[in-house]
């Protein structure tokens, strides 16, 4: 268990965009009559993005009157949840995988990369691009160190290339999710060993679609990390525009 | 060696396109209609014959936890699929969801259909987004197709829905995951009643994995004789494994159950770091299984049965090796201080226990401890193991005894190298 509170200072107060409130009407549909706080989560969720990564206090209200919940019970679900940040976090969030199947192939280095680069754990920088945390595993052991920036994984991480990372992130530019070692997903480096057997694609001549890596996939063009939140998950599945992308190297 | 095309994960890299049309190329959605025709019965005796085993860890029969959902029922059911991979070593339905999520939900369909269910909640980790935009855009294609839904093409009406975490690893202990999908702390329930009785809104449930849920539509097209050709008696069909940790090429790969660690290791994982007598530890399932030393990796089948056989378990295919530059302590100590995290703190024995756990270990491996410390600290794990709601705090206790019981040396000589030096800050810290 970890100790968490709700932040010193709180904004006033709290509403949904109205394209976010007409998402969270349709999220809570999905629940039996009368069993709408299922959509709690779904619902916080939203407010983290709207906020830009963190969840106010203002907002649980709110989101405890449109479900009909008591405060105390959202107040409860906040406090458990690791991934609501009662706090307000960079722009560039970098949560960095600290448990042992990372810690045993470097996640050490990064995180002093993270030291070195952004400064103290759960701390913003001055700009307000950066904060880091160490989490517990965040299930991409076999691409080890990874650490998830905002929404996407970045993989086989190394502190030369990490350091990278932050650097062009500060610079703006943007960054390729996924593996950073130019290795397909989680196949060994050098390429895969199974699934070799062209019978077995006799029918299927597709090619990886962007966004395997971990980029996104609804936009047209991969967001950066951090760049508006609230904007992404267009519902309808727009076709890929570069079939034969692959994860760059850095 | 598996045959590729005995794989059912065909896409499990990504090289090819997760989208409805090429997974059609590959097999999925072939079918379904004709399967769903034959029944609820014949499904789930299939499933049985079959002999496949739930892929979350505990490996209880599938086809058997199916068949304890009621057949007439006031209430309705509910298939919930554990999509909260969470487990330190595994990364395995990642790579279901985000490359072959077709499988899954046709999978969904079939599971819930067997167990009359018309509503399902896949429910995924907070931390998967970019696996969750990908696994609602197949859902989405699916609706379109009209292959779930309601009148859809394949004749029993199916709503699916997403249902995202935030970070909580005790949601992949079943009930907590139906607490969370109700709105609630993630807080694991009493058994009995179990889900297939109580579930979710009160109503029977069951809970499937994500691999367990995407191998059924293979084994209904291609026949439970075909599934339980693959593997050993009573360990039957494919695994998705993990190798991570000290190995040249860490990878998932799918493999036959039973396939010896060693070939894991050396094959797919390109050897140990160092060679193979550089080996010194491997921890076979996931990191609630107990790790086991060198010597008993030699020729050691990957299934249930074999690893339960030398005390440690199968769990969810996590294999996590270590060679001789590893710190052994401090890596069990990294665990423990996972679970420590995890804790949902509702029963004393594990909330207070795994911190003392983390702690002590955390002195061991400065070597700032007492020799008769270790076997408190065992004791005190025998004391968590067992005594909680959940299997939360034998998960925290069994590293502890695998270390306790193939590393006791090598604390041991800690201990003694701290207290050799000249002054000792030996200072027992009480537990908070």
């Amino acid at each position: 268990m970890s100790v968490r509170r709700l932040a010193a200072e709180q904004p006033e107060g709290f509403a949904f965009t109205p394209a976010n409130l007409e998402w969270a009407k349709a999220q809570i549909k999905q629940y039996p009559e009368g069993r709408q706080a299922s959509a709690v989560l779904s619902l916080l969720w939203r407010a983290q993005e709207q906020m830009g990564g963190w969840i106010p206090e203002p907002a649980l209200r709110t989101v405890a009157d449109m479900l009909g919940m008591a405060y105390i019970r959202v107040y409860e679900i906040v406090t458990f949840y690791t991934m609501f940040n009662l706090a307000p976090v960079g722009r560039y969030y970098v949560q960095v995988c600290g448990t042992t199947p990372c810690m045993l192939r470097g996640a050490e280095d990064i995180k002093d990369a993270c030291r070195k680069h952004i400064g103290e754990k759960d701390h913003v920088t001055e700009d307000g691009l950066f904060s880091w945390t160490e989490v517990e595993c965040l299930g991409a052991c076999v691409n080890a160190p990874m650490a998830q920036i905002n929404k996407y994984y970045y993989e086989d991480l190394t502190p030369e290339n990490f350091e990278s990372i932050l650097k062009r992130l500060r610079a703006g530019e943007d960054v390729e999710p996924g593996p950073q070692n130019g290795r397909q997903t989680s196949a060994p480096l050098g390429g895969p060993m199974t699934l070799t057997d062209p019978a077995i694609y006799a029918g299927d001549s597709s090619a990886a679609e962007p966004g395997c890596a971990g980029t996104a996939i609804m936009d047209d063009k991969a967001k950066r990390p951090g760049a508006a939140a609230n904007v992404r998950e267009a519902g309808v599945p727009k076709p890929p525009l570069d079939k034969g992308r692959k994860p760059k190297a850095p | 060696m598996l045959q590729d095309t005995d794989r059912i994960y065909k896409n499990l890299y990504g090289l090819h396109s997760w989208r409805l049309k090429a997974a059609r190329a590959r097999g999925a959605w072939d079918g379904t209609k004709e399967m769903i025709a034959r029944g609820h019965e014949a499904i789930i005796d299939e499933v049985k014959a079959s002999g496949l085993r739930g892929r979350g860890g505990a490996g209880f029969p599938t086809g058997l936890k199916w068949s304890f959902m009621p057949k007439a029922d006031s209430r309705p059911s509910y298939l919930a699929v554990n999509a909260d991979e969470s487990e330190p070593g595994t990364c395995k339905d990642r790579d279901i969801m985000r490359h072959d999520p077709h499988l899954l939900i046709e999978g969904a369909l079939l599971a819930g259909f067997a167990m009359r269910a018309h509503v399902s909640y896949i429910y995924i980790r907070g931390e998967f987004i970019a696996e969750r935009e990908i696994l609602q855009a197949a859902i989405d294609e699916a609706y379109d197709a009209k292959l779930i839904g309601q009148d859809n093409v394949n004749g029993w009406d199916f709503e699916l829905y997403l249902h995202h975490g935030a970070g909580a690893y005790i949601c992949g202990e079943e009930t907590a995951l139906l607490e969370s999908l109700e709105g609630k702390k993630g807080q694991p329930r009493l058994k009995p009643p179990f889900p297939a009785n109580v579930g979710l809104y009160g109503a029977p449930t069951t809970v499937n994995n994500v691999e367990t849920i995407s191998s059924v539509p293979d084994i209904l097209r291609r026949g439970a004789t075909w599934y339980a050709s693959l593997g050993r008696p009573n360990n039957t069909g494919t695994k998705l494994y993990c190798i991570s940790g000290h190995v040249n090429t860490p990878c998932t790969v799918e493999e036959e159950m039973g396939v010896p660690l060693r070939e894991l290791i050396d094959h797919y994982g390109g050897g140990v770091r160092g060679g193979w007598d550089n080996l010194l530890a491997v921890i076979p399932g996931g990191s609630s299984v107990p790790c086991i030393p060198a010597s008993e990796c030699l020729d050691l089948p990957m299934d249930f049965d074999s690893l339960k056989a030398v005390n440690t378990g199968l769990g969810t295919g996590g294999v996590i090796v270590m060679d001789k530059s590893t710190d052994i302590i401090r890596a069990i100590a990294r665990l423990s201080y996972f679970y420590k995290h995890e804790s949902c703190g509702q029963c004393t024995p594990c909330r207070e226990g795994t911190g003392w756990m983390w702690r002590v270990l955390e002195r061991m491996a400065k070597g700032q401890a007492e020799k008769a410390e270790i076997d408190m600290l065992l004791n005190v794990s025998h004391q968590v193991e067992g005594h909680t709601i959940c299997a939360l705090g034998d998960a925290a206790a069994w590293p502890v005894q695998g270390l306790i019981r193939h590393f006791r040396h090598v604390i041991e000589e800690r201990i003694d190298a701290q207290a050799a030096k000249p002054i000792s800050p030996s200072v027992p810290v009480a537990a908070e």
